[in-house]
């Protein structure tokens, strides 16, 4: 029942430049192969497809921008199929589309800008001319003519010359709400109180075309005398960014303007409309196909970073490539080379060779979406070195196990294994939804790890005697209180007397003998002492459960030491650990065992406590009187089991390290020596140093190594499987 | 009043859980999942089978009673055989 990770091979691959592009795309479809950068040292903006990752990244600059226009008003739509790679011509295809749609689109939100900022400007010209009709209509004391002619009645009494008698001018405009405060003060101060300022507030908000967010202005009209005045006027309000509008002098031009800005915003609202379709019409059309071309521009991607770590042999138009992938499925591997082949219409079958190396090949473990979840947990803590044993299929029992014996409630259990059969069952829509929730796809993608977690707990609530908290009764108490009454000191009077009593399981019939068939009896979950007993449960039951586990992990590496074949480890290594953890834990566990079966309640006056035993065990102390012996010569086979131990320390920690030195050191003197050709002991020095090493980067140079293997390499370097 | 002694319940565990270790192992199908799926019942038995043993172990010599309220020992001593 050993698990390993697979066997992987090494293999050249010589791909036609035509076909090299789609030879990875099925590659990439199947995923069950490793290229190795064999570009390095090129700087990544150096390499060969450099450019075409370019495109491919402004292709998906667009769908971004796409995405982000769409992103209020449109629902994006995705197929349940991925899209089929498409074909480097695809690319210029795509390219062509998705800027066209660029710039429609972007013509389309400027034309609409343009609109709005019309349609805003007509609109405060409409409210203020309505002001401004206001306003003067307030002052009825005006007659209608009051600014064409000069009034001879106010001017009368200057008799200045007659530039001074200069006509009463009027600016009208828009400004926003918060400034109008300082416009005002500035008014005032630059022209010194020789300017009427009248305004109001804007009932209604308007939209700003750019931000649009909603502004609040003030319509105003400012009178004032003199063309320097006007200046003045004009400058500052420029500076405030109020917008100035012509608005005539006399109430029926005023009357005309306002009919004549009505029908043109009734025209622009109509046109802002159906710009405003087009530009919906645009993204809904283009919504449809976006996921797939994300797709599709992420898939190019992809292979054009892949040809990127290849060698391109220009003088021989040939791609070559290195790649790793597991020996079993070397079939569909040139199945689906060949289907590129075929794809991109080319003639010449690419070619495998296989490398032979010294390089560690990387570690596979083939999982389902079941496993995954486990190998997950495994690999989180570690992934295991090439051809290790893999702990993942016990560990996709052990650890919900393990959570069950610390969660041990049926009740929440039952919950828990619902919540876990809902994502199960509908496992295939959750999955469509894709959702970002970070929390959520935690929880959804450890579904199979709830599920056995659920299951576990259900059974460890049954034998913690644990529903909700509350215990069930199923098989009847092996406690009885009766027997308290008829053989013991109880009365009606005892009862009344104390408010708590105990069993005492010496006195015939309140124990029955038999203890709860399963699990642990329910009288425990009212009696008031239910953790003295259950504390002392759980401890040792934790105690058996961690040592049987450690045990086990044990024995698995002495798995690996076989298959490696490192007697070495196995003799200074598996040994004496198997030694001192038996002799110590293993010792315990037999103690806990053994006073379970063997103390009841007649001796519990003098039952011994294992943990003191345990401790004094080590101080090979005998002397304590309140603690006896828990059976004959105990001493003996205590001091027996410790000293074992504790000779197992030195054997396990100290003779390895000297025997890795001197093999070392003689490796070294054989590279000083000249070249002589290593026979079998050369080899099994290679075999028991180097994989002690678990970086094999560094013992690639040891030529003790190569000296037993450089014959059979010349002859297996080029051995080719030849075109299929 | 836990029924058939101690015999029982150890024969019927014992079974239970040797024919889920033990035999239903080699009445999987075969396919790419049986070892996985081995593993998991061995492994499955053998530590539900010691979960069970370990409680039934632990109550079988209690050294002590359990302590009652006395309202609990009265109705206990009218409701329980």
């Amino acid at each position: 029942m050993a698990f390993r990770s697979e066997e992987m091979c090494l293999t050249q691959l010589f791909l036609q430049v035509e076909a090299a592009y789609c030879c990875v795309a099925e590659l990439g479809e199947l995923g069950l192969v490793q290229f190795r950068d064999l570009n390095m040292n090129v700087n990544s903006f150096q390499r060969k497809f450099v450019n075409e990752v370019r495109r491919c990244e402004s292709l998906e600059r667009i769908l971004r921008f796409l995405e982000n226009e769409m992103e209020n008003e449109t629902v994006i739509i995705k197929s349940e199929k991925y899209p089929e790679t498409p074909l480097p011509r695809e690319m210029i295809d795509l390219e062509t589309v998705l800027e066209k749609l660029e710039a429609e689109l972007q013509e389309a939100n400027q034309n609409q800008q343009t609109l709005k900022q019309n349609f805003l400007e007509l609109t405060e010209l409409k409210h203020l001319l309505k002001k401004t009709q206001d306003f003067f209509e307030t002052e009825t004391s005006l007659p209608d003519d009051f600014f064409s002619e000069d009034t001879s009645g106010l001017l009368e009494l200057r008799s200045t010359p007659a530039a001074a008698a200069a006509k009463l001018g009027f600016t009208a405009g828009v400004i926003k709400r918060e400034r109008m405060v300082p416009f005002e003060r500035l008014l005032w101060r630059a022209c010194r109180g020789n300017v009427y300022l009248r305004y109001t507030e804007m009932d209604t908000p308007l939209e700003d075309p750019v931000t649009r967010e909603e502004v609040k202005k003030n319509v105003f009209i400012i009178f004032y005398q003199g063309e320097q005045l006007r200046q003045k006027i004009k400058k500052i309000c420029e500076g405030f960014r109020a917008t100035v509008y012509p608005c005539p002098e006399s109430a029926t031009e005023r009357r005309e303007m306002v009919d004549g800005v009505n029908t043109r915003i009734e025209d622009l609202n109509t046109v802002i409309t159906q710009t405003e379709s087009h530009r919906q019409r645009l993204l809904h059309e283009a919504a449809v196909n976006l996921w797939t071309w994300g797709i599709k521009v992420k898939k190019i991607k992809a292979i054009y970073h892949i040809l990127n770590l290849c060698n391109i042999d220009v003088t021989q138009q040939c791609v070559i490539a290195e790649i790793w992938f597991p020996v079993v499925d070397t079939g569909r591997i040139k199945r689906a080379l060949k289907q590129g082949m075929e794809r991109s219409g080319s003639t010449i079958a690419p070619i495998l060779t296989a490398v032979q190396t010294k390089m560690s090949p990387p570690t596979f473990n083939r999982t389902n979406k079941f496993t995954a979840g486990f190998q997950n947990i495994v690999d989180a803590y570690g992934v295991g070195n090439y051809r290790e044993m893999n702990p993942a299929p016990y560990t996709i029992i052990t650890f919900p196990f393990l959570f069950a014996v610390m969660f041990g409630d049926c009740g929440h259990g039952a919950v828990m294994l619902g919540f876990a059969l809902w994502m199960v069952t509908n496992e295939k829509a959750l999955l469509a939804q894709k959702s970002t929730n970070e929390i959520w796809n935690t929880f959804f993608s450890g579904r199979y790890l709830i599920l056995l977690m659920g299951i576990f707990s259900i059974y460890t609530g049954f034998i913690y005697n644990d529903c909700f908290s509350k215990s069930l009764n199923i098989f009847g108490s092996s406690w009885h209180i009766r027997p308290m009454f008829s053989n013991s000191t109880w009365n009606e009077h005892v009862l009344e007397e104390n408010e708590a009593l105990q069993l005492d399981p010496a006195v015939p019939g309140v124990y029955s003998g038999n203890p709860y068939p399963f699990g642990i009896d329910p009288i425990w979950n009212i009696a008031k002492n239910k953790l003295t007993f259950l504390n002392s449960y759980k401890m040792k039951m934790s105690v058996v459960m961690g040592i049987t586990q450690m045990v086990f992990g044990v024995i698995l590496s002495l798995f690996n030491h076989i298959y490696f074949r490192r007697t070495i480890n196995i003799v200074l290594q598996f040994i004496p650990e198997i030694i001192f953890i038996l002799c110590l834990f293993g010792y315990l566990l037999f103690m806990i065992i053994f006073k379970w079966c063997y103390y009841n309640v007649h001796v519990s006056q003098y039952a011994p406590s294992i943990l003191i035993h345990f401790i004094n065990m080590f101080l090979f102390n005998y002397n304590d009187p309140t603690n006896s012996p828990l059976y004959t010569h105990q001493k003996e086979v205590q001091s027996f089991l410790v000293i074992f131990a504790l000779i197992a320390i030195p054997w396990m920690l100290l003779i390895k390290p000297f025997i890795l030195r001197a093999n070392h050191l003689k490796a070294q003197r054989m590279l000083q020596l000249p070249p002589i050709s290593e026979g079998p002991a050369g080899d099994t020095e290679v075999e028991i140093t180097q994989p002690n090493n678990s970086k094999k980067a560094g013992r690639e140079n040891h030529s003790s190594g190569h000296g037993g293997h450089d014959d059979h390499e010349e002859e297996n370097y080029l051995k080719s499987s030849g075109p299929w | 009043m836990a029924y058939g002694g101690l015999a029982v319940p150890i024969i019927v565990m014992s079974v239970f859980w040797g024919v889920v270790g033990g035999i239903l192992p080699w009445l999987v199908p075969k396919g790419p999942n049986r070892g996985v799926i081995n593993t998991m019942l061995v492994t499955c038995a053998v530590c539900c089978y010691l979960f069970w043993l370990i409680a039934i172990l632990a109550q079988l010599n209690p050294l002590f009673g359990p302590q009652l309220n006395n309202e609990t020992i009265w109705y206990l001593k009218h409701h329980w055989p």
